[in-house]
C-alpha cells in the first residue's frame, strides 16, 4: 500500500454563508494523475484550489477540516503560503504566460524562490522545464519573444513548463485543455502522462474522455459533494453509484 | 429567387439612411471643434506675433568722465544723459510737457541698459556713443501700424508731435526692429516693452517638479495599496468615497488649505514654488490615483495568480507583474493630473504666487510666479502692449504643455514596448 501524498478529511469549504463543499474525505497517491469530474458549479475547482490555498485570495471562502500535504496540515497557521505554493503548483484554465518573454516566464519561479546559484544553471533549468514541457524544440530559437506570442497549446505548455520549473511535489491543473483544439489537447494529454512519473498530478475536467483517457484515479463530485472515488477504469466501466453512472453516460450534468 | 442586391424590405432603405446620417453628424462634429481649435490658436498666435520683434531707438549718450566717472561708472545717472540725448537729437522741443513726452521715447528701463552696456563693455566711456536701446511700447505699436492715426489726439496713445517725431526718426534710420530675445529671458516688469516670460516659466517648472515629485510617488503607492492589499471593509469604501469627492473639490480650496497649513501653520514661505507645488500636488492626488486605480484592475488578474501560485508573495506578485502592466496607464493618469496642475490659477493666489517677480527664482523656495498667474496679471494691465505679451504668454504655456505630454507619451511609448 501506497502512503497517499495528500489527505483531506472532513473538508467542508463556505463561501460566505453558502456551502460548496460537503465533508469530503480524499486520498491522492503519489505519482498518480488524480481526475476530478463532475457537472459545472459541482465544487471539483473549488476544492482543488483548496489544496494550494488559492482560495485565500478570495476573502469571503472558508475553508474547515482537515487538508494535509505530506502529513502536514496546509491550514495550520504556522504553515508559510508561499512555502506550500512552491510544492504545489498550478496550471490554469486560460494559458496566463506573463507578459514577458519565454525565458523570462520559465526562470521567474526560480529567480523568486533563489533557487538556481549561477546564470548558467540557471539557463540549464529554463531548458530542462521547457524540454520536459515538450516545448524545447518549438521555441529554442526566440526564448527571448514575448511569451503571449506562442498558440494557445504552446502558451499553455509554457505554463506548465513555468510550473515544473520549480521542481513542485504536485501540480494541480484547473481544466487545463479547455481553451485548447484537439491536437494541443493530445499534446497536452501525452504531456501529463510523462510528468506523472515525476510529479503527482490532480486535474479537473469537464471531459469525461480525457479523464478515462489520462487518468489512473477519479473523483465524481456532484453538488458539492464527493459521490465516488476510485481507479479510473472501475469508475468508468462500474461505477457504484446511480448518479456516477447516471453523469458518466450524459443523462445529467 | 433570393435577391440581396434588392434595397426593399427588411427596413434597408432606412437604416442605410441612419448610418449615413449617424457618420455625418460625427464628421461635423469633429469639424467643428477643429475649427474652434484652430481659430482660438490661430487668434492667440496672431495677437502674439507681435512680441516677436521689438523696437529699438538710437540714442547720443555722452559718456565723457565729466558725466561718468570711469572709477565708478555704476554710480552715474544714465538716466540724464539719455535725456539730453534726446534733447539735442530735437533741439527746437522746449516746453517741459513736450520734453517729458520726448523722454517717453526711449523706455524707462534705457538707463539701466546703458549701464549694463558700460559694464559689459568699459570701452565706451570717455566719448559719445551712439547706442541702441529699448523704445517705449507706444512707439513700437505706432511703428506696427497698431495705432490709428486718424482718431482725435486726445483718444490715442500718441501725440501729434510724438508722430512727427517718430517718423524724423525713422527717416533718419534711428529706429530698428530685432528680435526680442528679452521675452523670453527676462523677467515681469511693469513696462510692457521690457517685461519677460521667464521667471514665471521658471516659477511654473519649479512648482509642477515639486508637484511631480510628491504627487506621483504618494499617488501611485495609494492606489496600490488600496486596489492589491486593502482589506475590504467599511474604512476602504469610506476612503474611496472621499479620494473620489476630493476629485471634485474646487481648486480653490485647496489653496485654502496650503495658506492655512503650509503657509500659516507650518510657516513655509510664502509664494514659493515649494509651498506652489504642494498645494498642486495634493490637487492633483486624487486624480492619479483614480487614474492608477483603473489602470490597476485593468490587468487582468491571471498575472497575479499565476505568479501567486507559482509562490510569489503578494508583494511580488503586484511589483512584478502587475505594476509593470498598468505603468503606462499609471503615466497617463499622472499627464492629465500635472496638465491640470500647470493651468491651475485659482489655488497659487490664495498661497501668494501671484506676486510681482522680476528676478528669475533660482530655487524653489524663492518667491516666484507661475504662468497661468503671470497671463491673468497681463491680461489685466491698462497698457495695450500686455494684450500681445499676454497672447505670447499663452502660447508659451502651449508649448510647455505639448511638450510636457511629449515627453510623458514617449516614455509610456518605451515601457509598453517591453511586451
Amino acid at each position: 500500500m501506497i502512503d497517499p501524498i495528500i489527505t483531506a478529511r472532513g473538508v467542508d469549504i463556505f463561501y460566505d454563508t453558502n456551502q460548496a463543499i460537503f465533508d469530503v474525505d480524499l486520498d491522492i497517491l503519489p505519482n498518480k494523475v488524480t481526475a476530478f469530474i463532475g457537472p459545472s458549479g459541482c465544487g471539483k475547482s473549488t476544492f482543488l484550489r483548496a489544496i494550494n490555498r488559492m482560495n485565500d485570495l478570495i476573502p469571503i471562502c472558508r475553508v474547515t477540516g482537515e487538508m494535509k500535504i505530506a502529513g502536514q496540515d496546509i491550514y495550520d497557521p504556522a504553515v508559510d503560503v508561499v512555502a506550500l505554493r512552491a510544492q504545489v503548483g498550478m496550471v490554469f484554465q486560460k494559458p496566463n504566460p506573463f507578459p514577458k518573454s519565454i525565458f523570462e516566464n520559465v526562470a521567474y519561479g526560480l529567480k523568486i524562490h533563489k533557487i538556481t546559484e549561477s546564470k548558467t544553471e540557471l539557463q540549464d533549468r529554463v531548458e530542462w522545464s521547457l524540454r520536459s514541457a515538450g516545448l524545447w524544440a518549438e521555441v529554442a530559437d526566440r526564448l527571448d519573444q514575448p511569451g503571449n506570442s506562442l498558440s494557445g497549446g504552446q502558451q499553455q505548455r509554457l505554463c506548465i513548463a513555468r510550473a515544473i520549473a520549480v521542481k513542485p511535489k504536485v501540480i494541480l491543473m484547473d481544466e487545463p485543455c479547455s481553451a485548447l483544439d484537439p491536437i494541443a489537447t493530445a499534446v497536452v494529454e501525452e504531456l501529463i502522462d510523462n510528468l506523472r512519473k515525476d510529479y503527482t498530478i490532480v486535474i479537473v475536467t469537464h471531459s469525461m474522455q480525457q479523464a478515462a483517457r489520462v487518468s489512473q484515479r477519479t473523483a465524481f463530485f456532484h453538488l458539492g459533494t464527493l459521490v465516488e472515488f476510485g481507479d479510473t477504469k472501475s469508475i468508468f466501466t462500474n461505477p457504484a453509484d446511480e448518479r456516477t453512472q447516471n453523469y458518466i453516460t450524459g443523462r445529467i450534468g | 429567387m433570393i435577391d440581396l442586391t434588392k434595397k426593399a424590405g427588411f427596413g434597408l432603405a432606412s437604416r442605410h439612411r441612419a448610418e449615413q446620417r449617424f457618420q455625418w453628424a460625427g464628421r461635423s462634429a469633429i469639424a467643428i471643434s477643429l475649427m474652434f481649435l484652430a481659430i482660438m490658436v490661430g487668434s492667440i498666435a496672431i495677437t502674439a506675433s507681435g512680441t516677436l520683434r521689438q523696437s529699438q531707438i538710437a540714442v547720443q549718450v555722452d559718456l565723457s568722465a565729466e558725466n561718468v566717472d570711469p572709477a565708478d561708472p555704476a554710480s552715474a545717472s544714465y538716466g540724464r544723459l539719455i535725456k539730453s540725448g534726446l534733447r539735442d537729437m530735437f533741439p527746437d522741443v522746449t516746453s517741459r510737457r513736450d520734453k517729458k513726452a520726448l523722454y517717453n521715447l526711449v523706455s524707462p528701463e534705457g538707463s539701466f541698459e546703458v549701464a549694463r552696456k558700460v559694464a559689459k563693455n568699459p570701452e565706451l566711456l570717455g566719448g559719445v556713443q551712439t547706442l541702441w536701446l529699448t523704445a517705449s511700447d507706444d512707439l513700437d505699436l505706432y511703428l506696427r501700424g497698431k495705432i490709428d492715426i486718424t482718431l482725435p489726439e486726445k483718444q490715442r496713445q500718441i501725440s501729434d508731435a510724438e508722430v512727427v517725431w517718430i517718423d524724423s526718426l525713422q527717416a533718419n534710420d534711428q529706429l530698428r526692429r530685432i528680435a526680442n530675445w528679452n521675452f523670453l529671458t527676462g523677467g515681469d516688469s511693469r513696462e510692457p516693452e521690457i517685461a519677460g516670460i521667464l521667471s514665471a516659466l521658471v516659477g511654473s517648472f519649479y512648482s509642477l517638479a515639486v508637484c511631480f515629485a510628491l504627487s506621483f510617488p504618494i499617488g501611485i503607492g495609494a492606489a496600490i495599496y488600496l486596489e492589491e492589499f486593502a482589506p475590504a471593509n467599511r474604512l476602504s469604501d469610506l476612503i474611496e468615497v472621499n479620494i473620489n469627492n476630493l476629485a471634485a473639490v474646487p481648486s480653490i480650496v485647496f489653496g485654502l488649505l496650503g495658506l492655512a497649513i503650509f503657509l500659516g501653520y507650518m510657516g513655509l514661505p510664502r509664494s514659493s514654488p515649494l509651498v506652489g507645488g504642494m498645494v498642486l500636488a495634493l490637487m492633483t492626488l486624487p486624480t492619479i490615483i483614480i487614474a492608477a486605480r483603473a489602470a490597476l484592475r485593468s490587468v487582468p488578474p491571471s498575472f497575479k495568480e499565476g505568479a501567486l501560485a507559482l509562490g510569489a508573495s503578494p508583494v511580488q506578485a503586484v511589483f512584478h507583474h502587475v505594476f509593470p502592466v498598468a505603468m503606462p496607464g499609471m503615466l497617463t493618469g499622472a499627464i492629465i493630473g500635472m496638465a491640470q496642475a500647470l493651468g491651475e490659477t485659482a489655488p497659487l493666489l490664495m498661497i501668494g504666487m501671484v506676486a510681482f517677480i522680476v528676478d528669475i527664482p533660482d530655487s524653489i523656495l524663492e518667491p516666484a510666479t507661475a504662468l497661468p498667474v503671470q497671463i491673468f496679471l497681463w491680461a489685466d494691465s491698462p497698457e495695450r502692449a500686455f494684450t500681445e505679451k499676454t497672447a505670447a504668454a499663452i502660447i508659451v504655456l502651449l508649448i510647455f504643455l505639448i511638450s510636457m505630454n511629449l515627453i510623458a507619451i514617449l516614455l509610456r511609448r518605451k515601457l509598453e514596448t517591453r511586451f
